[in-house]
């Protein structure tokens, strides 16, 4: 076996076997610290797909920030001592059967498909053509993605933020049940 | 003339012929040859460590007028070495009610991603491990590992105060993460081109230094760099008046000292992309390149520590204001006037 | 046996469905996203798999997967910001509990 399949099935059974202790560790820091180790893994699968860029994003952003936000949100919303918790609903059985099934179906494709291999050279200094395509053929969805991210900023920090004067956070109030409740909620207490 | 890089090449084909005279394939030669490099990468950051740790002592009692550690060799040398022999002589203790697994990670992580940035660090002429064609992005990129590492230690320590720490360092170092990034940006506008062997290559002659066209983008690097190795003023992770020791409350023994090596480690890498992006990497006269790149960073270190002795510690809610009201614009700000000199000039 | 891309998108698709069971079954939201992420991420494997393997002189399966990432990010942020609120409202952050659009 040559270096490029040993390293392959090394990286694969390194994202598979974390990808399963993210989704089935009771322990929720845990799924996030296995969620990083996969996604360095995919990090390596760029790397040897010759996305170098790509590679470097990849680790920058996902574990540099959405796995630091992720532990964050973590931290705030639970505490080491409590692991004892439940921590799957009732839909395992029907949740195997889905994703079985469409694990079933995707592989069931793949073999069936047939691809057209190219065998040109592969392009050399990709973040350059990366970078020239994002800003001539690309350049819609480029701006498009940067009004998303600023929306996103702007959201997450308007839903986040707190009010300076009390300390709550802005929409501190529960959201009003409808009308109709509303009532047989009043006659029930009354 | 007293070049490293010969002797670097020398035992590389040493490791090939042996190797290959055993009839390994070339994938294997090049493993090897990686992990000799690993080798002595790590015995590099041991060193650099003890001696960091010295200089450390040292400036900050002259700074204080006194005389620092003397007894042990020479001015105080080996009193490093002593104290490196206690540290691991002591008892590792594990807490009671710590997350074990996690708690014994968190040192390694933080370790392994302060000495692997040193994969494409150039410390002379030929003595570097692996030129990448994306050489600063992986360095920005790899630090990052280190904020994992110091949320791992702070959350598993079940510990208020190293769980305020991880918290307080994360903020931090992600925050400063984006100034510091977009400063070196203005460096790549002008290089155009993300390795580092590339980007010292281009800087040959003392007029030619990046620190001349990008003075502004140098000063959000540097002030952003210092936050981001959580030195003072910017030491809030571990402010012992506030927070006992941060993230580093439980741990003893061989993993504190784990942790005592990234820290030094990680101010030494500052250091050293600060050379080699902004004053010319091992470009110099007469010494030999290595000599140059270890004056560079060390005068880079010193003025760590300057600035340790200098400056009072910020409070929480400045840190995050001032790196986000102040420094992001003006990197910005060096970005659009990078931008603007590459067009006009 | 050589490696070639129906590996990658076997390894894809094994990572994708772990993803749509832990969406599925997880109970913690926070859980919820992180299967979500997988998902991402699995995309972004066959996405960089095809640019290779297909088309190695032109890098748009690169570039979109760099869109992937940004979008991801920008998931992240807003929905992480939501959690935080649900946990201020609910003392906890289970999914199944938050039914209160359910009427």
């Amino acid at each position: 076996m040559d270096t490029f399949s040993l390293a392959f099935f090394v990286l694969a059974f390194l994202i598979v076997a974390s990808a399963i202790f993210v989704v089935s560790s009771k322990n929720i820091f845990h799924s996030a610290i296995f969620l990083i180790l996969a996604l360095s893994g995919v990090a390596g699968l760029f790397v040897m797909l010759h996305a170098y860029f790509l590679a470097a994003a990849q680790v920058l952003i996902y574990v540099g920030a959405i796995s630091v936000l992720m532990i964050f949100a973590v931290m705030l919303t639970s505490r080491i001592a409590d692991k004892e918790i439940r921590h799957t609903n009732e839909q395992v059985g029907i949740g195997l059967l889905i994703s079985g099934g469409l694990l079933a179906v995707i592989l069931y494709s793949l073999y069936n498909t047939p691809f057209t291999i190219s065998d040109q050279p592969i392009a050399e200094g990709a973040g350059m053509t990366l970078g020239r395509l994002l800003l001539t053929k690309f350049v819609l969805p480029f701006e498009v993605v940067s009004v998303l991210l600023l929306a996103a900023l702007i959201g997450a920090i308007i839903i986040a933020r707190r009010d300076t004067k009390t300390g709550d956070s802005v929409p501190p109030r529960p959201i009003p049940l409808p009308k109709s409740l509303q009532q047989a909620k009043g006659e029930s207490e009354s | 003339m007293l070049e490293l890089g010969g002797i670097v090449e020398a035992v590389g084909e040493m490791i090939s012929s042996v190797m290959g005279s055993l009839g390994f394939g070339s994938g294997m030669i090049t493993l090897m040859q990686l992990l000799t490099a690993a080798l002595a990468v790590i015995s590099f950051a041991a060193v650099l460590t003890l001696f960091l740790v010295w200089m450390e002592r040292k400036v900050s009692a002259r700074f204080q007028m006194r005389v620092g550690p003397y007894r042990v060799g020479w001015q105080g040398t080996i009193q490093t070495v002593a104290d490196a022999v206690k540290l691991l002589q002591k008892e590792d203790i594990t807490p009671v009610n710590v997350d074990r697994a996690i708690y014994f990670w968190a040192p390694v992580v933080t370790f392994v991603a302060a000495v692997a940035v040193y994969v494409t660090m150039p410390f002379g002429e030929g003595l570097i491990v692996r030129d990448l064609n994306i050489g600063i992005l992986y360095i920005i990129a790899i630090t990052t590992f280190t904020v994992i590492g110091l949320l791992m230690a702070g959350w598993s320590s079940n510990n208020k105060y190293s769980l305020l720490g991880g918290f307080r360092s994360a903020a931090q170092v992600v925050s400063y993460e984006v100034p510091l990034a977009i400063a070196i940006l203005g460096v790549v506008m002008l290089t155009e081109t993300l390795s580092m062997l590339e980007i010292v290559h281009q800087q040959s002659k003392f007029y030619q230094w990046h620190v001349w066209r990008q003075p502004l983008g140098f000063i959000v690097f540097w002030i952003a760099g210092t936050a981001e190795v959580n030195r003072t003023p910017f030491d809030l992770p571990e402010a012992d008046s506030e927070l006992v020791a941060g993230f580093v409350t439980e741990y003893s023994g061989m993993k504190f000292a784990m942790f005592f090596l990234a820290e030094f480690v990680n101010m030494f890498t500052l250091s050293a992309v600060a050379t080699t992006l902004y004053f010319g990497g091992w470009n110099g006269p007469l010494l030999p390149s290595w000599a140059w790149f270890m004056i560079k960073a060390m005068a880079g270190v010193f003025v760590l520590m300057w600035f340790r002795w200098t400056y009072p510690r910020l409070r929480v809610d400045q840190l995050m204001g001032f790196a986000w009201k102040f420094l992001l614009p003006l990197a910005f700000l060096n970005l659009i006037l990078t931008g603007l000199g590459i067009h006009f000039f | 046996m050589t490696v070639g891309l129906p590996h990658f998108l076997a390894l894809s698709a094994i990572v994708f469905c772990i993803g749509v069971y832990g969406m599925l079954t997880r109970r913690n939201a926070v859980g919820v996203l992180m299967s979500i992420e997988l998902m991402f991420n699995a995309v972004n494997i066959t996405l960089v798999a095809f640019a290779h393997y297909i088309t190695p002189q032109d890098v748009t399966g690169q570039v979109v997967a760099v869109f992937t990432i940004a979008v991801a990010a920008a998931e992240a942020t807003v929905a992480l910001a939501i959690v935080l609120l649900i946990y201020q409202h609910h003392k906890g952050i289970d999914v199944d509990n938050v039914n209160i659009m359910k009427w």
